[in-house]
């Protein structure tokens, strides 16, 4: 029912910065989300790959020193292709992801709360409706919990070196394209 | 064991200090601190949530991820209704709803949220935004139908994915997921075509 103690506090204490980040770095906020989706604002692309490129040098350093493991999602065709257009879509008819809106609630924005209500009502529907889903997922391949370097058989740090690299690029592109955003009201 | 652990606290933080002036220092002609008035320059706040990916997965041995927060939070209520009937679904047997890290996390990001919020004047307890009012006009219940209708969806497909934003398009493609890297590529597909056809005029 509970985690260790140590586990909570860590969840306290990176909770409370990762909602601050969120808030301060204005990607809590509907129009940015929704400026991203039509390309027209890329706050939510900066940041989001500027995590990636930090978390994957510092994750895999982990796991190489054995201080850490990779937790990872099954690469099931049929989940992540559907979920992830649902996704897409109810984000873009909400306006908030799950880690957005309940720092928008924060904000104290009324209608993050309600998407929130909403997200509990389309879990639990999920949770009903997992063994009739199964049919559906099963009907498309499954490669299972595998990394890109496992697929490929290649060492994790060309692909986390490559990734950095590009990552840099693009931004240092994107950056150009589009510098500091005004808060547009689109 | 203690040695690296303290040794990786110090790298931990003189990496999480140093970043975001070699974020700057490489100069994509951001200064962190006057970005938006208030607001933090956006490789200011990835380079945090990065750092704070590797403080999860050091500590806690987990990625961080927001949206399992409400299957559990459904399993609460499912357990206050009927306790059988909520234990006896299988997600719930291999995910029992529990207070563990990722929930504690969720909870604390609306207080961060507040934080941040109230910190920098920007308490909100509106409704509706400009660009929403633009296009949908002012009435408060479209905007709350629109909004829990886009919530359902969108955490039945999370759920689906095994993932959200954090789930899947930080703490999985950092990982290197095969699965992840194609669930955010569909995410933004969705996100995309959804917002253009909501938003763009014929």
């Amino acid at each position: 029912m509970f985690d260790e103690p140590l586990k909570l506090v860590l969840g306290l204490v990176t909770g409370i910065i990762f909602g601050v980040l969120l808030q301060k770095g204005q990607v809590a906020k509907f129009q940015k989300l929704m400026g991203q989706f039509l390309l027209k604002d890329f706050t939510v692309v900066k940041s989001m790959a500027t995590a990636i490129a930090v978390g994957t040098i510092g994750v895999h350093a982990l796991v190489a020193l054995g201080l850490a493991e990779i937790h990872i999602q099954t690469a099931s065709l049929a989940r992540v292709i559907v979920g992830g257009v649902l996704f897409g879509t109810g984000l873009a008819i909400f306006g908030l992801c799950p880690g957005t809106s309940v720092a928008a609630c924060g904000e104290g924005r009324r209608d993050a709360m309600i998407g929130v209500l909403g997200m509990f009502v389309g879990a639990g529907v999920y949770v009903a409706a997992f063994p009739a889903l199964q049919p559906m997922i099963k009907a498309m391949a499954d490669y299972g919990k595998v990394t890109l370097p496992q697929l490929t058989g290649t060492s994790p740090w060309l692909w986390v070196g490559g990734l950095v690299a590009l990552i840099i690029i693009a931004l240092a592109i994107i950056e150009r394209i589009h510098p500091k955003q005004p808060d547009t009201k689109l | 064991m203690t040695l690296p652990r303290t040794s990786f606290a110090f790298v931990f933080a003189a990496l999480s200090l140093g970043f975001p002036q070699l974020a700057s220092a490489a100069d994509f002609g951001v200064n962190a601190t006057d970005y938006d008035g208030a607001a933090w320059s956006p490789y200011l706040v990835g380079a945090g949530i990065g750092v704070l990916s590797w403080l999860t997965f050091y500590f806690a041995d987990k990625p961080i991820g927001a949206s399992s927060f409400y299957a559990t939070i459904a399993g609460f209520i499912g357990k206050f209704v009927s306790r059988r009937h909520t234990e006896s679904l299988k997600y719930y047997q291999t995910n029992p709803p529990a207070v563990d890290h990722g929930f504690v996390f969720v909870i604390c990001t609306i207080l961060g949220g507040f934080i941040a919020a109230w910190t920098g004047g920007e308490i909100r307890n509106e409704w509706l935004h400009p660009m929403w009012v633009d296009r949908f006009g002012d009435s408060i219940a479209l905007r709350a139908v629109i909004g829990f209708v886009g919530g359902v969806l969108m955490a039945f497909g999370a759920r689906l994915a095994g993932g959200c934003t954090s789930g899947h398009g930080i703490s999985g493609t950092l990982q290197l997921s095969a699965g992840s890297w194609l669930a955010v590529i569909f995410m933004f597909i969705g996100g995309i075509a959804a917002a253009m056809l909501l938003y763009t005029s014929l």
